[in-house]
């Protein structure tokens, strides 16, 4: 009996559509958030995020459809993130079908919001994400910096500093993802996984960087990470969840099979 | 769309857990569902499920100040199925180390933090071991399901149905007489907690317990 490592795509959505190449073969329409989260629900995804990234205020609201549709078919845990800053904000999404609420930016400019959401709904529904970047690569002692504004401002923290206290301010869990490491395939950034990881008691989902199962399985095993999330190696099919999961049992990391 | 014979069930809705999820997964496990705030028109339901998500002293305070204490407590005594979902579950234990406040006592035993090494919350898909045979845990032995929390039911007694282990061996389904529940979310327990819903449906059904 043990806690499985949880295999998580990540898909970004704008005005209620996923974008960022989705070609799953099987699909009518891949820009459909409710058939794309059907199809990683059969491949045995153990969880969703969706990560708004709708710029305009008014499109805002189509991702509260979105979650919605959602929840009516899907039936594993749903993250929403991007431009999440209130507890309002965290309440309609709840209310829409959301399992858990991500808090990125915003927790930043007024960590309190981590406590309150915490005490509004529960630890469980609050999720920080991370953004974290090596301060020097010529120097790993000086760590890694947060990052807001979806990567594009630094903000001077110290990321496992800035993890411990959004894990002391109520999050129930961290998605942290290495800007460094985001899109390279190279594998996670194993020793800013198991900096945070050291850190905190909640779980820590590996987030940037991964290019194969292999390097899947060792964020859980050698990085300490919950779980892994990626999006683009899941969107153009170049590896199924299936796979993954088979590639981490392999490794001997205990995964759900369905 | 509900047949004739579908059991109606009432989701309490008392201002906390994803009722939209314990809904349509009820739906899709062939209940009736209605989603109500007013316990009188709870009354009128074949079965009860009390969700719950966040803390147990105001998941069960709120529950109070709802007025729904009474339809439970008469639904245990006149054998009217009831269904607790994660901290719903809890608060129908009698007490919990996350409050002072007591809970129902509709099931017996208490609710107690998780060993401190281990990852808290016990968050993700946890395998169930079947201790006691029982149409709610039909067909999902060795199976995982999803659960989130950090206290946990104790895992003594008969009416242990399912264990699950984080830290400590914790019950993940019980049930005692007509009051049952499950620590782990069987709506976003994918099939396996469509079966698990199934399995309590068909107690609804058949309206006899042990």
């Amino acid at each position: 009996m043990t806690l499985a490592a949880r295999v998580i795509p990540c898909l970004d959505v704008d005005e209620g559509r996923v974008v960022k190449g989705v070609q799953f073969v099987d699909l009518r329409d891949a820009g459909d958030p409710v058939e794309l989260a059907r199809a990683y629900d059969a491949e045995g995804a153990d969880e969703l995020v969706f990560l708004d990234i709708t710029a305009s205020a008014q499109g805002r609201d189509t991702i509260l459809d979105v979650v919605s549709a959602t929840a009516e078919q899907v039936f594993i845990p749903l993250t929403v993130g991007g431009g999440v800053r209130t507890v309002d904000d965290a309440r309609r999404l709840l209310r829409a079908g959301a399992d858990k609420t991500a808090f990125n930016t915003a927790a930043v400019a007024r960590p309190e919001v981590l406590s309150e959401a915490a005490a509004a709904f529960g630890s469980q529904c609050v999720v920080a994400a991370v953004d974290a970047r090596r301060r020097d690569p010529a120097d790993p002692a000086r760590g890694w910096e947060v990052y807001t504004h979806g990567g594009r401002r630094p903000t001077g923290l110290d990321a496992i500093a800035w993890v411990k206290e959004c894990a002391a301010r109520g999050a129930g869990e961290i998605l942290l993802t290495s800007m460094d490491r985001d899109g390279s395939k190279e594998g996670f950034d194993l020793a800013l996984l198991q900096a945070a990881t050291a850190a905190v008691r909640v779980p820590v989902i590996a987030s940037g960087g991964a290019g194969s199962a292999e390097d899947m399985a060792a964020g859980v095993r050698r990085g300490g990470a919950a779980a892994v999330l990626a999006a683009s190696i899941f969107h153009f099919g170049e590896l199924r969840v299936g796979e993954v999961k088979d590639a981490m049992a392999a490794a001997g990391v205990p995964v759900r099979r369905t | 769309m509900a047949s004739r014979s579908a059991p109606a069930v009432a989701v309490l809705d008392y201002g906390a857990g994803n009722l939209r999820s314990a809904r349509r997964a009820l739906d899709r496990a062939g209940a009736s569902v209605h989603v109500t705030a007013d316990p009188e028109r709870a009354d009128a339901a074949d079965a009860l499920v009390v969700p719950g998500v966040g803390h147990f002293g105001q998941c069960v305070g709120a529950l109070r100040a709802q007025g729904f204490e009474a339809l439970l407590r008469d639904a245990a005594e006149q054998g009217r199925p009831v269904l607790g979902i994660c901290v719903g579950m809890q608060i129908l234990y009698e007490s919990s180390d996350e409050a002072d406040e007591p809970g129902l006592g509709l099931l017996p035993g208490r609710v107690r933090r998780l060993p401190d090494d281990v990852q808290v919350p016990h968050m993700g898909w946890n395998t169930l071991e079947i201790v006691r045979p029982d149409p709610l845990v039909d067909d999902v032995a060795g199976a995982h399901a999803y659960f989130v929390h950090s206290y946990a039911p104790d895992v003594e007694g008969p009416h242990v149905l399912a264990t699950t282990h984080h830290g400590r061996a914790l019950a993940a389904v019980a049930r005692h007489g007509s009051v049952a529940g499950t620590q782990f979310h069987p709506e976003k327990s994918a099939e396996v907690g469509r079966r698990v819903l199934a399995g309590w449906l068909r107690t609804v059904t058949a309206g006899a317990f042990a």
